[in-house]
C-alpha cells in the first residue's frame, strides 16, 4: 500500500504542507518495503487547476491513500474515481502521520471544501 | 458615435453619467458593460425586454473513443484536464474554453457543448435603446457578454451610444472601451478618486482614445481631481455640484433630467459639450 | 488565526474607509488590500517604508519569431481570442491573449514560444510586528483572482504572530473577489442605500453564501435614504443575516482620508458609529461555534 503526504521538504521529518494543490513535494511512502520517494510537484506553479493537476500526479504514482489536512472539490473529484482514500491528516511530522495512519489512529477527511477554482487561496 | 463612460474607482458616478447623458439626448443607446453588478436598467425600467442567454464552449469528451493517449492533459495549460482510471475527466470551470485539446486529440474523443454564463437583454425605455450584460455569480470572467454587448449595438450614424463600463482597469474594462470613439473619465473629489482616475488616465492614453474628465460630486474646497487635470492638461468636460437632491433621485434609481428641470439643463449642457469634443476628435483622428 | 474580508458588490460604499478604520481601532498586526485592481489601502495605513516588490507573472503569453514566419495565417485562424493580428507582420495582442498554446502548437515553422509575461507587482510592507500585503495590477490584465492569491499568500508567508487578519476587498462579484473569499472565517458586506447598492449587495450576498462563510451586513452613509435602509435591514431579517449596524454620511470623513488618515483619527460621526460596527463585527468573528 502506497501513502502519499503533501510535504514542504523532501524528508520523512518535514512538516506535512498545509496546502495540497501548490504543496512543493509529494512524499509516496510504500507501507510493505518502507521506501519513500519525493516527487516534485509541478501542479505548484499552475496559474490554475493546481488541485487537478496535483491529483493526476497521485494517481499516476499508484497512491491508495492520501493524508491531507485539507481538500478542495476539484482535487476530490479526480481522486474519487480512483478509489483513493483521503484521510485528514493530524498534528506532528509526515512519520508520525505515517505512524498514526498505519495505527488506525486517523480519520477520513469528510469535509471537502468549495475549492478555489482556478484562483487558488488560502 | 460610441462613447464610453469610465472612472477606475468605484461609486464615483459612472452610471449617473452615462444614464443622465443617454436620457438626455434623442434617441440614444445605452450599454450596461459592468456585467457583475449591472444598475443602469434600474434606472430605465426597460420595456419589450428580449433576452438571449450568452454561453462559452466548455469540452466534453466520448469515453469510447478516447484511447488514453492523454495528449489532451499533457497539453491543457489550465489543467482542465484529468485522466483517472481509463476515464478523461473535464473540469468545467477550469476551461478556457482555447479548444487546442480537441486539435490535439488523435482519435476525435473531444468536442464542445455550451455553458451559459450569462444573459443580455434589450429593451427600450422612451427613446433610449438599452442593451444591459448580466454575468451569473460564480463565473470568473464576463468579457464574452461584453463581446455581446458591443456586436449587438448598430446605431444610426449620428445617434450616441452611451458605454457605461465596470470600475477598475483591468481586461474587463479594456474590452468594453475597446471600439470606443470617445472616453468620459468621471473622478470624484477624493485621495482615493485621484489615484484611481490616474490608472484609467494611463489606460485610455494606452489604447490612444481621445478622453475628457467630468467631475463629479463638486464641493467647493480644493478639488484633487481637479488639480490632477490642470497638471496634465486634461480637459475638464463638466462639473457636477454635490447635491443631496441629485444623490436622493440617483440612490432612488430616478433619472435626474426626466425628474427636474435643472438637471436637464445641467446634462444637456455637458452632453453638447461631450458631443462637440467627440465630433472635433473625430475630424482630428480621421483625416 | 481568523481573517475578516470586506466586500460590498457596489463600488464606492465605503470598503477601504471602513477597513482602515477596523485596521486602527483593533491595531491589526496583519492586514491586506485585495482590490488589485485598483489598490487604495496603502495611502491611508501610513507606512514610511519602502515595501519589498516583486513582479507578479501571470498567463505566459505567445510571442511570434519573424524570422522564422512564414505568414501562413494557421496562428491567426485558430486563436479563440483574437489575440492574433496580421498587419505588416504577424503579431500577439498581450492584452487579449490568454496563454494557452494553441498558435504555438499549430505553428509548422515552430515561431511561436510561449513567455513569462508581468502582469502586475506585489508589494510588500513589513517591520518586526506587523504586515501589510498590497499589489496592483498592470492596466489590462486579467488573471486578478491568481495576484489575490498571491497577495494573501503574502501576508501569511510573512508569519506575523497574531489572531486576526484584516483584508480590503474589491467591488464586484468576479475574478479577484472569488478569490479573495477563499478561506476567510467572515464576510463584512458594506452596503449603500440605493437601489443601485441593494441590487450590487443581493448579488455579493449571493457569491459570498457560495463559500459557506460566515456573512454580516452594515449600512454605510445610511442617512442618505431612511427608506433604503429600512429595506436592507427587513431584507436581512428575512434571509436570517445579522444586520450589525449603520454608520452615517459624514463630509469629515472625506476630509480626513484626503489628509491620509482614517475616520477614527479624527472625532467625527463616522468615526463614532464605526467603533460599534467594529465591536460588533469582532464579537461575530471570534464567538465561538460559528460557522
Amino acid at each position: 500500500m502506497k501513502i502519499a503526504i503533501p510535504v514542504d521538504e523532501k524528508t520523512l521529518e518535514s512538516s506535512v504542507c498545509v496546502s495540497f494543490g501548490r504543496t512543493p513535494y509529494f512524499l509516496i511512502y510504500d507501507v510493505e518495503t518502507k521506501e519513500s520517494i519525493f516527487i516534485e510537484n509541478s501542479a505548484a506553479t499552475s496559474t490554475g487547476g493546481a488541485g487537478i493537476k496535483a491529483a493526476q500526479i497521485i494517481v499516476d504514482n499508484k497512491a491508495n491513500v492520501l493524508l491531507t489536512p485539507r481538500l478542495g472539490e476539484n482535487a476530490a473529484d479526480v481522486l474519487k474515481p480512483a478509489e483513493i482514500k483521503i484521510y485528514k491528516k493530524t498534528t506532528g511530522s509526515a512519520k508520525d502521520n505515517i505512524d498514526a495512519f498505519i495505527a488506525s489512529e486517523l480519520l477520513l477527511l469528510d469535509e471537502i471544501h468549495a475549492g478555489f477554482h482556478g484562483h487558488e487561496g488560502n | 458615435m460610441r462613447i464610453a463612460v469610465l472612472s477606475g474607482k468605484g461609486g464615483t458616478g459612472k452610471t449617473l453619467v452615462s444614464v443622465n447623458l443617454a436620457a438626455a439626448s434623442k434617441e440614444s443607446t445605452y450599454i450596461d458593460c459592468d456585467v457583475e453588478e449591472p444598475n443602469g436598467h434600474l434606472f430605465f425600467k426597460p420595456e419589450g425586454v428580449q433576452e438571449e442567454e450568452i454561453s462559452v464552449k466548455i469540452v466534453k469528451v466520448d469515453n469510447e473513443l478516447c484511447n488514453g493517449c492523454r495528449k489532451c492533459v499533457d497539453f491543457c495549460k489550465f489543467n482542465a484536464l484529468a485522466y483517472i482510471k481509463n476515464k478523461l475527466i473535464v473540469f468545467e470551470d477550469v476551461c478556457h474554453s482555447c479548444g487546442g485539446c480537441i486539435l490535439v486529440c488523435p482519435e476525435k474523443a473531444l468536442t464542445e457543448k455550451a455553458k451559459v454564463i450569462g444573459k443580455v437583454q434589450k429593451g427600450v425605455s422612451n427613446e433610449v435603446t438599452v442593451l444591459t450584460g448580466m454575468l451569473n455569480t460564480g463565473e470568473a470572467t464576463g468579457i464574452p457578454i461584453i463581446k455581446k454587448l458591443l456586436a449587438e449595438n448598430n446605431p444610426q450614424a449620428d445617434q450616441l451610444t452611451f458605454i457605461d463600463c465596470p470600475p477598475g482597469s483591468a481586461c474587463i474594462v479594456m474590452e468594453s472601451i475597446k471600439d470606443a470613439d470617445y472616453c468620459v473619465l468621471v473622478a470624484e473629489p477624493t485621495l482615493f478618486g485621484v489615484h484611481n482616475l490616474n490608472m484609467v488616465f494611463e489606460l485610455v492614453k494606452l489604447f490612444n482614445k481621445p478622453f475628457g474628465v467630468v467631475l463629479n460630486k463638486c464641493l467647493d474646497e480644493e478639488n484633487p481631481a481637479e488639480k490632477f487635470c490642470f497638471e496634465n492638461n486634461i480637459k475638464i468636460l463638466g462639473r457636477i455640484p454635490f447635491d443631496n437632491e441629485l444623490g436622493s433621485l440617483n440612490s432612488n434609481a430616478e433619472i435626474a433630467v426626466n425628474k427636474n428641470e435643472k438637471y436637464r439643463e445641467l446634462f444637456s449642457f455637458l452632453l453638447k459639450t461631450v458631443a462637440k469634443e467627440v465630433r472635433c476628435n473625430e475630424t482630428t483622428t480621421n483625416p | 488565526m481568523k481573517q475578516l474580508l470586506i466586500l460590498s458588490g457596489k463600488g464606492g460604499t465605503g470598503k477601504t474607509t471602513i477597513a482602515s478604520a477596523f485596521i486602527k481601532l483593533a491595531d491589526a498586526k496583519a492586514y491586506a488590500d485585495c482590490d488589485v485592481d485598483a489598490p487604495n489601502l496603502h495611502l491611508i495605513t501610513g507606512w514610511n517604508v519602502e515595501p519589498k516588490k516583486t513582479d507578479y507573472y501571470g498567463l505566459p503569453k505567445a510571442e511570434i519569431n519573424l524570422e522564422l514566419c512564414t505568414q501562413c495565417d494557421q496562428c491567426r485562424q485558430n486563436c479563440r481570442f483574437g489575440a492574433i493580428k496580421a498587419e505588416s507582420h504577424y503579431k500577439v495582442d498581450p492584452f487579449a491573449c490568454e496563454g494557452c498554446g494553441f498558435c504555438a502548437y499549430v505553428c509548422p515553422a515552430e515561431a511561436i514560444t510561449l513567455v513569462p509575461a508581468v502582469a502586475g507587482e506585489l508589494m510588500l510592507y513589513s517591520d518586526r510586528e506587523k504586515v501589510f500585503s498590497t499589489a496592483q495590477l498592470k492596466m489590462g490584465s486579467g488573471n486578478s483572482g491568481m495576484l489575490v492569491t498571491e497577495v494573501k499568500k503574502q501576508m501569511k508567508s510573512a508569519e506575523v504572530d497574531t489572531g486576526l487578519a484584516i483584508i480590503d476587498g474589491s467591488p464586484g462579484i468576479g475574478c479577484p473577489v472569488i478569490a479573495s473569499l477563499s478561506g476567510v472565517n467572515m464576510v463584512l458586506i458594506v452596503a449603500e442605500p440605493s437601489i443601485s447598492g441593494i441590487s450590487d449587495m443581493e448579488r455579493i450576498i449571493n457569491t459570498a453564501a457560495k463559500f459557506g462563510t460566515k456573512i454580516a451586513i452594515c449600512i454605510n452613509k445610511y442617512d442618505t435614504n431612511i427608506k433604503n435602509t429600512k429595506k436592507i435591514e427587513e431584507f436581512c431579517n428575512k434571509q436570517g443575516l445579522p444586520y450589525i449596524g449603520s454608520i452615517p454620511f459624514d463630509s469629515n470623513a472625506v476630509k480626513a482620508i484626503n489628509k491620509g488618515q482614517t475616520i477614527v483619527d479624527i472625532d467625527c460621526t463616522s468615526g463614532t458609529a464605526v467603533k460599534e460596527v467594529y465591536h460588533k463585527t469582532m464579537n461575530l468573528l471570534f464567538e465561538q461555534g460559528g460557522g
